[in-house]
């Protein structure tokens, strides 16, 4: 199980990397929610990985520790705030910009992808 | 236990509320109401200060809860400081705010007073995690703070403030649950206490979370290879945004001098001191990196932000040697750039305001109205700032000089923070004489009239440097016992020994 969860957040983590390094506003919300997954599965690993366990210390030999449980929560609300206005945020500067590039002139600066640049050679 | 420490977040959460609900109510009741919200706040910031300034910790436990367990307050003498430092900007810039800047969005000041409430949750709390929630709050009202005034200057900046701030948000969390998973805590006392038990392969989980910590709190702070993302979003922020975003990347440097001391200080064993051989160099380049954008910069508010890259990298070589007088120099230094910087932001925008299309740039343009007041404002701060003798940034500069003791370090320091200063002197009189003494024939177009409140604002916050001067003793006093307090962590870890069971029928006793 741990060699899993740990595939899957390093997954994430390295999918949300790549995607927050693209130009355009869009993959960058996406990576920055991939990125998000990540780091909350590995907030949620960091009590120990157990499963059927109760929450409650001095019941049981071994204990789910709940305090990873309620940071994950606490980071979840807040990312989820935070992805919301940086989704408002980029359609804002896609209409005052007629384009989705993170520096606002993505044309004129360079064609960010490689079929972008086929485009435009044509 | 005391009630008052709850008091500075309370008094912004509650008014800002007001704010909302009020979202419709006449402007000037709306001011009014704001306005006495940051009074208060100012009032229990200095009753805190009060409080503090006897040396002992105070500590505020959310249901009683003995720590390490739930959430605590702790105010010491740093937490007493900034509180201070912060709530005497804030009113300042929110008396510059109501002369008009605050038009145009009707949640200006709920998101002014929500983002005074993250800055002081950030100086008071005694909880790793709860830190990240104040940067998360603090953080959020920025990004609306920074986007008023709308415009599509603003967008483009306040994107990528926004996707580093949510990256470093992910790092944050990511250093918390590292040291968490070791050491199974995330009260700093507790932290204090268990970081240097830990041993084996665990060190390097310790290590690697403290690591990242650091590079978070870099980028709040704005060190070198993090600072790009600031010279334009404060240049485009309106200017009393501008001048409470002074204190923002003072938040991560206070984090540093929280965190850094206290958990991983001399007596943490083989981690003592992490990071800090790093964070000198870093320093250092930070300040000729932003030496150079000032000497590059073609506007006024651009000069001004660059100045503030300069001072984290002064304050952060003092930090990162470690001396009670280094401590105390970066201390000293901080009140005095704080406010000097943030003056000038408000003096860049009269300005601005008085020369129509040309602005705040540093080009020639017809003579502009107030040309004598607003030159003697920017000749104030820009003295300050560059750290010339008869203000207080000199004093600050010459202490964090004196902290160093003699050897390779001392070197470095000299030679970069003198440099750096010359340059200053040149980029600020060049800039000076541009705007204020060349001047071409013709009339200004439109020049914006200035009104008492904006000028009020503006001539305090430039003339608390003299203050500063004029109180450098007492002001030193302080910093120098701030220093000592927290050089010496084992104060900070007797908060895990205060007794928090307060028997039923002696309540009423206990509140004082």
């Amino acid at each position: 199980m741990e060699l899993l969860f740990a595939l899957v957040i390093g997954t994430l983590t390295a999918s949300g990397i790549y995607l927050l390094l693209r130009a355009r506003t869009f993959p960058v919300i996406m990576g920055l929610t991939l990125l998000s997954y990540g780091v909350n599965l590995f907030l949620f690993a960091t009590g120990r990985l157990a499963t059927g366990q109760q929450p409650v210390i001095g019941t049981a030999a071994t204990y789910a520790d709940p305090l990873p449980q309620a940071l994950v929560l606490t980071a979840i609300v807040i990312g989820f705030a935070m992805t919301a206005f940086l989704v408002v945020l980029s359609l804002r500067s896609l209409a005052d910009n007629q384009d989705d590039h993170v520096n606002g002139e993505g044309r004129e600066m360079s064609a960010s992808s490689k079929q972008e640049r086929e485009v435009a050679s044509k | 236990m005391t009630h008052w420490l709850i008091a500075p977040i309370l008094i912004p959460l509650l008014g800002g509320i007001l704010q909302v609900l009020m979202g419709y109510a006449p402007i000037s009741l709306r001011r009014t109401l704001a306005l006495t919200t940051t009074v208060l706040m100012l009032a229990s910031a200095i009753v805190l200060l009060v409080f503090a300034s006897d040396g002992s910790y105070r500590i505020y436990a959310f249901g009683n809860w003995q720590p390490p367990f739930g959430i605590v307050l702790v105010l010491d003498r740093l937490a007493g400081l900034m509180l201070a430092i912060t709530a005497i900007l804030a009113l300042l810039c929110h008396i510059y705010a109501t002369g008009g800047a605050d038009k145009g969005n009707r949640q200006f000041h709920a998101l002014f007073l929500f983002q005074l409430m993250g800055l002081n949750i950030a100086f008071l709390t005694g909880d790793l995690f709860n830190l990240f929630v104040a940067f998360e709050v603090l953080l959020i009202a920025s990004y609306g703070l920074l986007m008023h005034g709308g415009g599509t200057v603003r967008t483009i900046p306040g994107l990528h403030y926004v996707a580093l701030n949510l990256v470093g948000s992910a790092l944050f969390l990511i250093g918390v649950g590292m040291i968490y998973s070791v050491t199974g805590t995330l009260n700093m006392a507790d932290l204090a206490v268990k970081v240097p038990q830990v041993s084996g392969s665990d060190l390097n989980l310790v290590k690697a979370g403290g690591m990242m910590l650091l590079v978070v709190f870099g980028l709040k702070a704005a060190v070198l290879p993090l600072c790009f993302w600031l010279p334009k979003a404060y240049a485009s922020a309106t200017a009393p945004v501008a001048a409470l975003f002074a204190v923002m990347t003072k938040v991560g440097i206070y984090a540093i001098m929280r965190i850094y001391p206290l958990i991983f200080g001399d007596g943490a064993g083989e981690l003592a001191n992490l990071g800090m051989d790093w964070l000198f160099p870093i320093a250092l380049i930070t300040l000729s990196m932003g030496v150079i954008g000032a000497l590059g910069a073609d506007n006024l508010k651009t000069l001004v932000a660059w100045q503030v890259i300069i001072s984290v990298g002064t304050l952060l070589a003092p930090i990162a040697l470690g001396s009670v007088a280094g401590l105390s120099a970066a201390l000293f230094y901080l009140v005095s750039t704080t406010w000097t910087v943030a003056g000038l932001f408000l003096v860049s925008e009269l300005v601005a305001s008085q020369r129509g299309t040309a602005a705040d740039r540093i080009v020639t343009a017809p003579k502009m109205r107030h040309r004598t007041f607003l030159s003697v404002l920017f000749l104030i701060g820009a003295v300050s700032a560059a750290g010339i003798p008869p203000l207080s940034g000199f004093f600050g500069k010459l202490l964090i000089l004196q902290s160093v003791e003699p050897g390779v370090e001392m070197a470095w320091l000299w030679g970069v923070l003198l440099t750096g200063s010359f340059l200053m002197l040149i980029t600020y009189s060049r800039a000076g004489s541009i705007v204020f003494w060349w001047t071409v024939d013709g009339d200004q177009e439109a020049p914006e009239p200035i009104n008492s409140r904006i000028s009020i604002a503006t001539v305090i916050l430039t003339c608390l440097t003299v203050l500063i001067v004029v109180l450098a003793y007492p002001i030193s006093d302080y910093t120098r016992a701030t220093a000592e307090q927290l050089h010496d962590n084992r104060g900070y870890i007797n908060i895990l020994q205060t007794p928090m069971h307060v028997p039923p029928n002696s309540l009423g006793e206990e509140i004082h």
